[in-house]
């Protein structure tokens, strides 16, 4: 088996006119091998122990949680998020909803995420809770219409954030996810800007990372793109980050979830 | 006891497929912390799935194997309903056992 990834890497690098060619080959190959091991299914475990276990000042579980489709539900929760909820008044996704359902359930306040880092302490249980949370949704299609005024003002606010330029070399999102066949090293680049591109960007994050062997939630993955395009690092869970998920989520209304992804 | 492995055991014309994923960090003891303070070694050192109280598998794991391992076992001479006992120790003497019933 490795010796057929050698073999093949070795011929790609040799024919640079199918260069592009094989390499999508090759990694899909590869995203073939390892796809029975994803580690992601290992946070999923962790999350759905910490959506039961009570916790927090009030020593409660989450199983009260409401992702939109009543208190409890988690099958197919993912797919319609981002969402206008009534409670909090606000447009949230996957991840501010975790927060504010750990805040009113179990009284975990959620500045305490916030201030916390990418992969440890409280922000750790949620990037599990996420995993779990998402895979309940893995196979389903995309539902988010963006009906309600207030996530129709996200959607054109994620759009807006989408397109502005900005930083120290002018990128925007759009200066490496506006256009097809575009790739950043051995990556390619998602067309966030039409359904089958929205989809395998949006469908295919939250994802174990293998290159550092961790799991990346899309709140994580945005953080990292502002900083790639050496712009201000974006609030956890703020209102511009959930704005450019409803964009890509929008966007990708109708395809079908591949969550929780595994990426390089 | 250590973060729960998976396991999976999927029996086709007489052999056995165990697939697992271990969740552990499987420091080498090469890599340095944002301080520069070296990170200890700890990794996962002995490997052991038993079927029907038999040993079928052994191995011993090092710096090589990267974190969170990925283990696929073939094996014959057990059928579906059977368990499939895996076990490891780490370096710490940590140690995690999990099962699965042949599917």
């Amino acid at each position: 088996m490795i010796k057929k990834i050698l073999v093949g890497v070795i011929f790609s690098f040799s024919h640079s006119f199918v260069f592009a060619q094989s390499n999508a080959e090759e990694i899909a190959k590869y995203r073939q091998m390892i796809a029975d091991g994803n580690p992601s299914e290992l946070y999923e475990a962790a999350g759905e122990e910490l959506w039961k276990k009570p916790a927090g000042p009030k020593n409660a579980t989450l199983e009260q949680c409401n992702l939109g489709l009543g208190p409890g539900v988690v099958q197919g929760a993912f797919a319609q998020l981002p969402r206008y909820f009534s409670d909090t008044k606000r447009v949230q996704d996957v991840e501010s909803r975790l927060m504010t359902c750990m805040e009113t359930l179990q009284g975990i306040a959620s500045q305490d995420v916030i201030k916390e880092s990418f992969g440890k302490g409280l922000r750790k249980d949620i990037e599990a809770l996420t995993a779990y949370v998402v895979t309940a949704s893995k196979g389903a299609k995309v539902q988010v219409l963006a009906a309600h005024p207030q996530e129709k003002k996200m959607f054109d606010l994620g759009k807006k954030i989408f397109n502005y330029q900005g930083g120290p070399m002018d990128f925007s999102c759009a200066s490496c996810h506006a256009e097809d066949g575009k790739r950043i090293r051995m990556q390619d680049l998602p067309n966030l800007t039409l359904a089958k591109g929205a989809v395998e960007g949006w469908g295919s994050w939250p994802a174990y990372r293998v290159s550092s062997g961790e799991f990346w939630t899309m709140q994580r993955r945005l953080n990292d793109c502002f900083r790639q395009q050496r712009l201000p690092e974006p609030i956890y869970g703020s209102e511009g980050t959930i704005a450019l998920s409803m964009y890509m989520a929008k966007t990708a209304h109708g395809g079908v979830i591949q969550t929780p992804g595994l990426k390089r | 006891m250590a973060d729960p492995m998976r396991v999976r055991a999927t029996e086709s014309g007489g052999v056995v497929d165990v697939k697992i994923l271990m969740k552990h960090d499987m420091e080498t003891g090469q890599r340095k912390d944002s301080s520069g303070k070296t990170i200890p070694s700890w990794h996962i050192a002995h490997v052991a799935i038993k079927a029907k109280d038999k040993e079928v598998f052994r191995g011993q794991f090092g710096t090589a194997i990267s974190k969170d391992p990925f283990l696929n076992v073939k094996f014959k001479g057990a059928v579906k309903g059977d368990e499939v006992v895996v076990s490891w120790v780490d370096s710490k003497g940590e140690s995690r056992t999990d099962k699965a019933i042949v599917s």
